[in-house]
């Protein structure tokens, strides 16, 4: 009986991955193999490496790179220091670092525009302080801050709930044992919080190497990414949806085989998922 | 157990109602094919009251979708799933869906007020419709330079200036691969409708050399950003330009004297509608008078409609050069049409490549 009702309860839940997970991305395996007259090829699944997909993939790997290290470099000890002051999940101080994830992401990057913009708020803040302006708007660094912003609460959750999960005492016992707080760190937080480090990078990483959006707000359109050339496949009337789905397939290709590469450090580590 | 049992019913329900809410959804649309036309057109292109007006005077309804791309409309067009009985689109979008047989011929003899559209405006649609068969002049305009008087002295009358150094970091161009191509190809001497390889790689070269001096490369952004004192010179449509002047009045509008783009959005009944006689009162109906006028006063674009035209009082016409050009203005203008499946891959690569450099 018990078993019916949970089975009955995923029902929706079952037919909502078949329409829109299952289906489409079977539909998108059959497009990259096949061509406009129906017949099987490999070209669009090769096309990722032509010098014009080539060159978006590598920026987009390097960008996304850049933004996850940068997010974990600030994300890491912001988490230590919540261990450290808040009582709990639900304190205050964690609230105010997950208020921003209760808007829109579309607007929080058109604030950034706002912000960086040539006469934006940040250069009327210099030109207040007498200093010379900076034009940040419209480039990689712009995408870069833009991204990081966004998606730095998928890395701070995950190393935070990794962290409270630690006993005190395992660190208590580690000072009376005459550790010092490097030795700490080093052998005792770094390890144990190795599983929400290793979901918040996936959470940031890969998300980040297929982003467009945020290239096409901040980056005026000078800076191509990878999932750029995917949506222009999708996107313009001379839809090459052929193409597109061959680069969107070798694009998971790849990030799959990245997430295998993690597993590898994840392995028998229960996961700290973002809440 | 009782919060179980509760789950468990309410799963049960929506399990038996949602098929028969989603059938029940697809009959009533079919029953009521008669009494609504579903109209596809550019996002903020038409005054809403008009829509009402038309329900009231008809008892038609209008289902009212909006697009941001002519791309995006073939795309979710040709997708099939909504039946659109109205497009309004660009000409070279019309252009190819002709060619491509997907429109109905429009039934003329059944309309009153198509004698109100300019014989100059039938004429330039023969460019993409010939013999005026399947669309019907809605809006229309040029591709032109705006600029900001405060940042630069001369009238910028060249395409040229999009070169000049001296604007480094101060030049919006437009995010789409065939407006962005006009300067340098009419810089050039060529024609806009070119499909010669060499020519387009030639252009490229250009637009490559330029990405350096340019600010960014924008579509809805470009009129806020020039608003908002960001560049100096832009490239945008000349409706967009006049919208512009009334916010922000140092910026002025001109057509470079080496010619440009004259565009044109019309009405098109393509294949796949299930009301054509409401799609034709409809059009009938855009094409009156005081409907044209409450159109033009909302959209504010340059009109085709005769009836309208000779309302409007010289001063006005005068004072803005963007909607209303000169004659001679539009005798140096090249109206897009459709380039063929090939050329639009080419064109799709070469685009590619200046995004990437």
């Amino acid at each position: 009986m018990g078993k019916l009702g949970s089975r009955l309860l995923a029902g929706p839940y079952i037919v909502w991955m078949v329409l829109f997970t299952i289906i489409p991305l079977c539909l998108v395996v059959y497009n990259a193999f096949t061509n406009s007259g129906g017949v099987f090829t490999l070209d669009n699944v090769l096309a990722i490496f032509d010098p014009v997909n080539l060159k978006p993939l590598w920026l987009s790997v390097k960008m996304s790179l850049i933004v996850t290290i940068s997010c974990f470099l600030l994300a890491f000890p912001l988490a230590m220091v919540l261990w450290k002051y808040s009582k709990n999940k639900n304190s205050l101080i964690v609230m105010v670092f997950i208020l921003p994830m209760w808007m829109n992401f579309m607007l929080r990057t058109l604030a950034w525009r706002l912000i960086l913009l040539n006469n934006g708020f940040l250069n009327h803040g210099l030109a207040l302080l007498g200093l010379n302006p900076i034009y940040l708007m419209n480039t990689k660094v712009a995408i870069i801050l833009g991204t990081a912003y966004d998606y730095f609460p998928f890395m701070l959750l995950p190393i935070y709930n990794a962290l409270v999960k630690i006993d005190r005492d395992v660190i208590n016992a580690a000072n009376d044992l005459g550790a010092t707080g490097f030795v700490v760190l080093k052998r005792i937080i770094l390890p144990l919080s190795l599983p929400g480090i290793v979901s918040g990078i996936t959470m940031v990483l890969v998300p980040s190497v297929s982003e467009f959006v945020i290239a096409d707000m901040l980056g005026g359109g000078k800076v191509y990414l990878i999932g750029n050339v995917i949506e222009q496949a999708f996107n313009s009337g001379y839809a090459d949806v052929h193409l597109g789905s061959g680069l969107s397939l070798s694009l998971m290709g790849i990030i799959v085989i990245s997430m295998l590469f993690y597993k590898f450090f994840d392995k028998g580590e229960e996961r700290s998922g973002i809440w | 157990m009782r919060l179980v049992f509760i789950k468990k019913l309410i799963a049960l329900i929506l399990c038996i109602v949602c098929p028969f809410w989603l059938v029940s959804c697809g009959k009533s649309s079919a029953e009521n094919a008669e009494n609504q036309i579903i109209v596809f057109n550019y996002g903020d292109y038409i005054d809403r009251d008009v829509l009402d007006q038309f329900y009231e005077e008809t008892g038609i309804k209008v289902v009212y979708e909006e697009f941001l791309t002519p791309e995006a409309m073939y795309t979710k067009y040709k997708n099939g799933t909504v039946k659109y009985d109205l497009i309004c689109c660009s000409e070279y979008m019309l252009d190819k869906m002709i060619k491509d047989g997907e429109a109905k011929e429009v039934d003329f003899s059944s309309m009153k007020y198509t004698n109100n559209i300019g014989e100059n405006f039938w004429q330039f649609a023969e460019k993409f419709d010939a013999g005026n068969k399947y669309t019907i002049p809605y809006f229309w305009g040029t591709v032109g330079i705006l600029y900001n008087t405060e940042m630069i002295d001369t009238v910028p009358d060249s395409w040229s200036v999009l070169w000049d150094k001296n604007f480094k970091n101060n030049i919006i161009m437009q995010n789409s691969v065939r407006d962005s191509f006009i300067p340098p190809l009419i810089l050039d001497g060529k024609s806009i409708n070119t499909t010669d390889e060499n020519t387009l790689r030639k252009a490229l070269e250009k637009l490559k050399e330029q990405k350096s001096l340019v600010q960014s490369y924008l579509v809805d952004e470009v009129r806020d950003d020039m608003v908002n004192d960001q560049a100096a010179l832009a490239v945008i449509y000349s409706g967009e330009a006049s919208l512009a002047n009334e916010y922000n009045e140092n910026l002025e509008y001109v057509v470079p004297k080496e010619g440009s783009n004259i565009w044109m959005d019309s009405w098109i009944i393509p294949n796949g509608g299930s009301n054509y006689k409401g799609a034709v009162k409809f059009l009938d109906f855009l094409c009156r008078d005081d409907i044209a006028q409450k159109n033009f006063e909302y959209v504010y674009y340059s009109t085709p409609n005769e009836a309208v035209l000779k309302n409007i009082d010289e001063e006005e016409k005068e004072d803005d050069n963007a909607i209303f050009p000169d004659e001679d203005i539009l005798e140096r203008c090249e109206m897009f049409t459709y380039l063929g499946v090939e050329a639009e891959e080419l064109y799709s690569r070469l685009w590619k490549e200046l995004k990437v450099y």
